[in-house]
């Protein structure tokens, strides 16, 4: 059986910084746009490189999204970099008409996103960015589960083409994905095989599903882990044939209960192959000050949670 | 672009895009006539003396210059503008707000009409899109020039300033600017709206040049941009304020709030065209 362990934790943000580093190298068309959040978001050694294809635009995050947009005429695949919060529903609308409706090829990666942030608090804590951005017809939604990841999802994004909205995070987090695992965007990634249930998971709470699932195996149940990296396209296929087995599904996301990753799985089991599925996610509220791992814990999102579900889903069955 | 302008072509140009616009809002019965009759003259002079464009149309538009619409609701005289240009048949202006037309109410990029390079009607973004494919010229070492035009209702929004910033901290002079300053928007004169004070001023301390001229003279027009574009490179970006009447050309629309979203009814349409020679000849 699969097994996944770590020797070293980095952020995923890290892998965003290390991966547009590499894209600056490999393309000149690549450019990065930051709003005052240049550390933050890892783009220093790509700003210290490419100097000329650096843009600080300063704490103005609307007129990003549309300088963004315009770059892209004339050739430029931009990537702009600012917290999730600032990324999504700050800039909902020069998104929505500018990029999306738009069709621009332009790559909103954004950190900081969900409870992970940790002690900022709920200003910054966005948990309803995967639903906004993957309402929007032609957004590709990438959540990644680590910083080995987020590099070869950065990587991938340089060569995809249309719009697309890359969410990583800020905590320091278990690198237990290979470097040069297979990243294919709108592919999911089987991690565990298993045959009792499916756990569907996506960003950092792919580990927490690990984790669930070596003390469902000690307690002889059987799950499946798939990380579901892309929402958007959703890989239904993937997800089909795991249920067909497991007969049941619990979905983990670092997100509202509401527009993330569960309603994208809901929508496929109920209009493909109704059965037993059970939410791991925010339930309606806004975050909160705190450490990581404790919010984590508060709201319901650690792997202990993940193991309740299981155990309710896999009743449901019977 | 030609040195002399043909003022005699370009005025009936402006009367037969006037009639266009006139007969397109009529046809579906929706649509901004008084923006569109305002800025007929500025985007004659524009498309047909300034403009170095290929109505082939290529999305990139390098070693072009590049016009972007941000006050997209006055997409009929760009429409009528892009199809007398020769971009697509001026036959297709009869589709326009109908279904499964490529002239949308606002200008879009999804329906692949040739001659929009970016959706517009939500206001305050046309700026900021101009700056980017502005920058863009310039790492690409294309010396053309970027234009686009606004509104005044629209310098409320936000975004326009946060732009307006960034233009003139990043140097941005391959762009011109113009705003539509006909002192009206959908709910009245902006002065009572919300009033934008000493617009020159403010463009100013945002460090832009900042021009003004008649925008109902094609004369002026023709000077106010030639002198625009004798600013541009000289390390700030160049802003026209444009003075227009809503509605010109139409003497039952002329300076009134009233015609920024409204068709004329058969009635109406008749009495607009009587005023409007057909010069080129009707789509």
């Amino acid at each position: 059986m699969t097994k996944y362990t770590f020797t070293e934790k980095k952020d995923t943000r890290s892998g965003f910084g290390v991966g547009l580093h590499e894209l600056g190298k490999q393309n000149e068309n690549v450019v990065g746009l930051c709003a005052d959040l240049t550390g933050s978001l890892k783009m220093d050694a790509f700003k210290k490189d490419f100097p000329d294809r650096f843009f600080q635009v300063g704490i103005a995050e609307a007129n990003m999204m549309g300088l963004a947009a315009g770059m892209t005429i004339g050739g430029k695949i931009p990537f702009t970099g600012t917290f999730a919060n600032f990324s999504t529903g700050r800039v909902y609308d020069q998104i929505r008409q500018s990029i999306a409706y738009s069709g621009k090829n332009v790559k909103i990666c954004a950190s900081h996103a969900g409870v992970t942030l940790g002690e900022d608090g709920a200003t910054h804590q966005i948990l309803e960015d995967i639903g906004m951005m993957k309402m929007l017809p032609g957004m590709t939604v990438i959540v990644p589960c680590d910083y080995n990841q987020t590099r070869l999802a950065t990587l991938a994004l340089g060569k995809h083409v249309g719009p697309a909205y890359l969410r990583f995070g800020r905590p320091s987090w278990p690198i237990f994905t290979a470097p040069d695992r297979p990243f294919t965007i709108g592919k999911a990634d089987k991690m565990i095989e298993g045959k009792d249930v499916t756990i569907f998971a996506c960003g950092h709470l792919v580990w927490n599903a690990i984790e669930a699932e070596e003390k469902l195996a000690a307690q002889g149940i059987s799950a499946e882990v798939i990380n579901i990296h892309t929402i958007k396209p959703l890989d239904v296929e993937a997800i089909l044939e795991s249920v067909q087995k497991t007969k049941c599904a619990v979905t983990c996301e670092e997100h509202q209960i509401n527009g993330g990753l569960g309603d994208a799985v809901a929508q496929v089991l109920v209009r493909h192959s109704p059965m037993p599925l059970e939410m791991v996610a925010v339930n309606d509220s806004f975050g909160e000050s705190g450490t990581p791992t404790a919010l984590l814990k508060k709201y319901g999102l650690g792997p202990d949670n993940i193991i309740e579900a299981v155990k309710k889903v896999i009743q449901r069955k019977k | 672009m030609p040195n002399q302008p043909d003022l005699v072509h370009l005025k009936k140009l402006a009367t037969q895009i006037r009639r266009d616009i006139v007969r397109m809002v009529h046809a579906c019965q929706s649509g901004h006539p008084g923006g569109s009759l305002g800025c007929t003259d500025f985007f004659v002079a524009l498309y047909f003396h300034f403009l170095k464009h290929d109505p082939k149309f290529n999305m990139n538009g390098v070693g072009e210059d590049l016009f972007f619409l941000s006050n997209g609701h006055i997409s009929p005289v760009w429409y009528a503008t892009l199809a007398r240009s020769g971009y697509f048949d001026t036959k297709e202006l009869a589709t326009f707000r109908q279904i499964n037309s490529r002239l949308q109410g606002h200008p879009a990029t999804h329906e692949h009409l040739p001659g929009v390079r970016i959706a517009s009607g939500s206001l305050g973004q046309g700026l900021s899109a101009a700056i980017g494919a502005a920058q863009v010229k310039k790492l690409n070492k294309d010396s053309q020039t970027v234009f686009v035009l606004m509104g005044d209702g629209e310098q409320q929004e936000g975004q326009i300033w946060e732009a307006s910033m960034y233009a003139a901290h990043n140097k941005i002079d391959n762009l011109i600017a113009t705003i539509d300053y006909n002192g009206q928007q959908i709910d009245g004169p902006v002065d009572k709206i919300l009033s934008l004070m000493d617009l020159k001023a403010k463009w100013e301390a945002f460090g832009w040049i900042v021009n003004e001229f008649d925008g109902n003279k094609i004369e002026e027009v023709i000077s106010g941009i030639e002198k625009a574009k004798s600013q541009t490179g000289k390390g700030k970006p160049v802003m026209n304020l444009m003075r227009t009447v809503m509605g010109f050309g139409v003497d039952y629309m002329m300076g009134s709030h009233k015609w920024h979203g409204v068709a004329p009814n058969d009635e109406e349409l008749k009495k607009a065209l009587a005023q409007l020679e057909e010069t080129i000849g009707d789509y």
